[in-house]
């Protein structure tokens, strides 16, 4: 090993540590983020190699322009009853929203998560697949419940954690799971579910099945290693999988950049792993269905994988138990170069000659009253409040198909710790 | 219960056997894992497998862990039942999280919506001078974990029915094969011949469809003077030390760790009133010191001396001083010491 004395005279190493374009304070200017015309984008055959398409993992799919006129290649062509169920799902997904997280702030719930700014991300996808396409979602993706008509009461049982939770209280609120929806059990653990969907593609692929799977991860988890497991088996074996990354810009309060963002697009992980890549405008619904639609034509005719990156904004907060005021610029949503999704939907529709602000304005009202209703139902069913709202025994249940005996006497423990308790608060 | 003709088997038979029967009987079953397919495995316990039952059933994977569990997870989901191999238990940890996190609580979490009936086959402890990194015990790091059942068998027939009825389990279930003793009984007495399966009663495996429920242990020797507690590579340890000494043990094969046969351990104890508990695996939060809390709780006033541990030690599996680590005939034989140790009359 060379001494001190022997080393070269080298100028000392420096460690790059990124940091996001704004902060608190500062004004945001999203002008060097390049946004090519809409239209612009080619759109290969689908059942093109994927080394034919390099520049699509670095390009931007958009079908919708500035004067909300759909156009070039990507356009899917959706009938306007479509287009208008596109809209008013995404309405709806933002009105429950709303109230939800005014529900968590009024303390009728512990926990909410939205995704203003998202929609389309969710939704317009959902509108391109099939209903029995297997869905493995993240946490910010309750549009597709919502896309596929789900019960916004059941929904709200869950975030409650009422007496008709189906899922018993169990979770956190907002991890829906229902496998009549193809819906799967939202994880806390991150970017689990991608090899899960990829399993159960290489599953429905081996069994000669023609559902596909779809999979949702933000930018930040893409760094776990889950991903990057789902990414080599998907390729291995062509599964038919689409494997989307919302790139919201900010996990919780690191940007982009800590996933790798400061270097290339989310969409080339896919060249390095030899699977189609897209990078679609995400808040272009239109896009993201046509993308979407691509890919899933692409995984049904036994093409293999699409990974999409959706390049999107997220709005608001992670959750409610987060202040982005602490960490990011406050006008940074407004600033945002591809606007709003719902907007975006409605003024094409509005261009198409088949909507209005104020045919708008009655859905916002609709919808908002749908969720009302829906709200006072599920609120019948209880609230949060101190929980303990299942029967205490159902603790133990459903660890496994059948109790241990372990299992038997420590719910016998807890049924004589909660008989003391009781006997306690008779004597006093 | 076991039907048909049997046939002597190796452990690496016997599993094998397990698994072309489930994959026969169901054809939901498939099998994968790295070099399992065309090759068969390191080991050759999915030999022929592939040729047998096709590509998309019994399939090579990529050097992924975290991959090959989580995979297994969707494809339970689908509706699959898969067996998924991890190469040695010490590469099982880049899986980890798919099982804490996602098999072992997608039944509760889902209120029994989803569910992930898999099993996770993988050979575990040492003798065979692999190091740190081909050695290792990891059994209680999963009896730790809530919603997944843990399986050791000691011989060719318990492997084959108790493997069998791992796969047909609703719940996941991680299956150690302890790899020392794939070819024979080993005893511990590491500088004597290898004796093969051939000699031991209990290679001889029912060719057919035959299950050993979970959870059930086996009593392999009925005895007065003391209860030793063991699993895997240890049984035979155990059961060569008390035949050396002439001591008249009771010896308890568990076979499942979880969910545990508490019933036969306890009414052992209470009858001999002495326990040893013995495992290849690290001492310190060792599944041994889950049996002796269990031990002392329900057996405290049988009890006529400490309960005592013999098990590897807490460093890493050591390579050139493997003979010195493994818990053998020594260690057993000082512990039995001790405990008889005030016997009178």
């Amino acid at each position: 090993m060379a001494s001190d004395t022997d080393r070269r005279n080298l100028p000392p190493l420096e460690l790059y540590v990124p940091e996001p374009k704004f902060r608190p304070g500062d004004e945001a200017d999203f002008s060097d983020i390049v946004v090519p015309p809409a239209g612009e984008t080619r759109r290969p055959d689908m059942a093109d190699h994927h080394e034919d398409m390099p520049d699509l993992a670095y390009g931007l799919v958009r079908v919708l322009d500035d004067e909300g006129k759909a156009v070039g290649p990507w356009d899917p062509k959706l009938d306007p009853d479509t287009l208008r169920k596109m809209l008013r799902a995404m309405a709806l997904t933002r009105a429950y929203d709303q109230r939800m997280f005014r529900a968590q702030r009024q303390g009728k719930t512990s926990f909410y998560m939205k995704c203003t700014g998202e929609e389309a991300v969710a939704i317009a996808a959902t509108f391109a697949l099939d209903r029995d396409d297997m869905t493995f979602p993240s946490y910010r993706q309750q549009g597709i419940l919502i896309a596929r008509d789900w019960s916004l009461v059941d929904m709200m049982n869950q975030v409650y954690s009422n007496k008709k939770d189906r899922l018993m209280g169990r979770q956190l609120p907002i991890m829906y799971s229902t496998k009549q929806g193809a819906f799967f059990s939202i994880s806390g653990n991150l970017a689990t579910q991608y090899p899960q969907a990829v399993g159960w593609a290489m599953a429905s692929a081996a069994k000669g099945d023609t559902r596909i799977a779809a999979t949702w991860t933000g930018e930040g988890s893409s760094a776990e290693g889950d991903f990057h497991s789902a990414c080599t088996f998907a390729a291995v074996y062509k599964a038919p999988v689409i494997m989307n990354v919302v790139n919201n810009q900010w996990a919780i309060s690191s940007f982009s950049g800590f996933a790798g963002g400061d270097q290339t697009t989310f969409a080339a992980r896919a060249v390095g792993y030899g699977i189609a890549g897209l990078r679609v405008d995400g808040n272009d619904a239109l896009a993201v269905y046509a993308a979407t639609q691509w890919a899933a034509e692409r995984a049904r005719t036994n093409n293999g994988p699409t990974l999409i990156e959706h390049f999107t904004y997220r709005a608001e907060g992670h959750s409610t138990s987060d202040d982005p005021s602490q960490y990011r610029s406050a006008d940074e949503a407004a600033e945002w170069p591809l606007g709003d999704p719902i907007a975006r939907l409605k003024n094409h529709l509005i261009a198409l000659g088949e909507w209005s602000e104020e045919r708008q304005a009655e859905m916002d009202k609709e919808v908002a009253e749908q969720v009302k209703t829906a709200a006072k139902q599920a609120e019948k069913n209880g609230i949060l409040g101190h929980g303990l709202h299942q029967p205490l025994e159902t603790m133990f249940e459903g660890v496994f198909e059948e109790m241990p005996w372990h299992l038997k006497e420590q719910m016998q423990d807890m049924l004589d710790e909660n008989e003391a308790a009781n006997n306690v608060a008779k004597t006093r | 219960m076991s039907e048909g003709a049997t046939k002597q088997m190796n452990m690496i038979q016997a599993v094998n056997s397990a698994m072309d029967v489930a994959m026969e009987r169901d054809d939901s079953v498939c099998v994968f894992g790295e070099d399992v397919g065309y090759y068969g495995g390191v080991f050759r316990a999915t030999a022929g497998l592939q040729k047998k039952y096709g590509k998309t059933r019994a399939f090579d994977t990529p050097i992924n862990e975290c991959g090959i569990i989580g995979v297994a997870v969707g494809m339970a989901t689908y509706g699959l039942k898969p067996i998924a191999e991890i190469q040695f238990a010490d590469y099982i940890y880049p899986g980890l999280d798919q099982i804490v996190s996602e098999a072992a609580r997608l039944r509760y979490r889902s209120a029994g919506e989803f569910t992930a009936p898999m099993v996770v086959r993988t050979p575990s402890g040492g003798g065979i001078f692999g190091g740190q990194t081909h050695s290792q015990s990891p059994e209680s790091i999963f009896t730790h974990i809530c919603g997944v059942k843990t399986v050791i068998p000691s011989t060719p027939y318990d492997a084959k029915g108790l493997l069998i009825a791992a796969i047909e389990d609703p719940d996941p279930v991680i299956f150690f094969e302890p790899k020392r003793i794939y070819n024979g009984p080993f005893d511990g007495h590491y500088d004597n011949p290898v004796q093969p399966w051939s000699k031991h009663p209990a290679s001889e495996v029912p060719e057919g469809y035959f299950t050993i429920p979970l959870g059930k242990a086996k009593v392999l020797r009925e005895g007065e003077a003391l209860t030793i507690v063991t699993y895997g590579t240890m049984v035979h340890v155990a059961m060569r030390a008390v035949e050396d000494l002439g001591v008249d043990a009771e010896v308890i094969d568990l076979r499942t760790l979880l969910p545990l046969d508490i019933e036969t351990i306890e009414e052992s104890i209470k009858k001999t009133g002495r326990c040893i508990i013995m495992h290849e695996a690290t001492r310190t939060s060792g599944f041994g010191s889950e049996l002796s809390a269990l031990v002392q709780e329900r057996c405290f006033y049988h009890l006529e001396v400490p309960i005592e541990r013999v098990t590897g030690y807490d460093t890493p599996y050591p390579h050139s001083l493997e003979w010195a680590y493994f818990p053998g005939p020594v260690r057993t034989r000082l512990a039995i010491e001790r405990v008889m140790e005030n016997v009178s009359g």
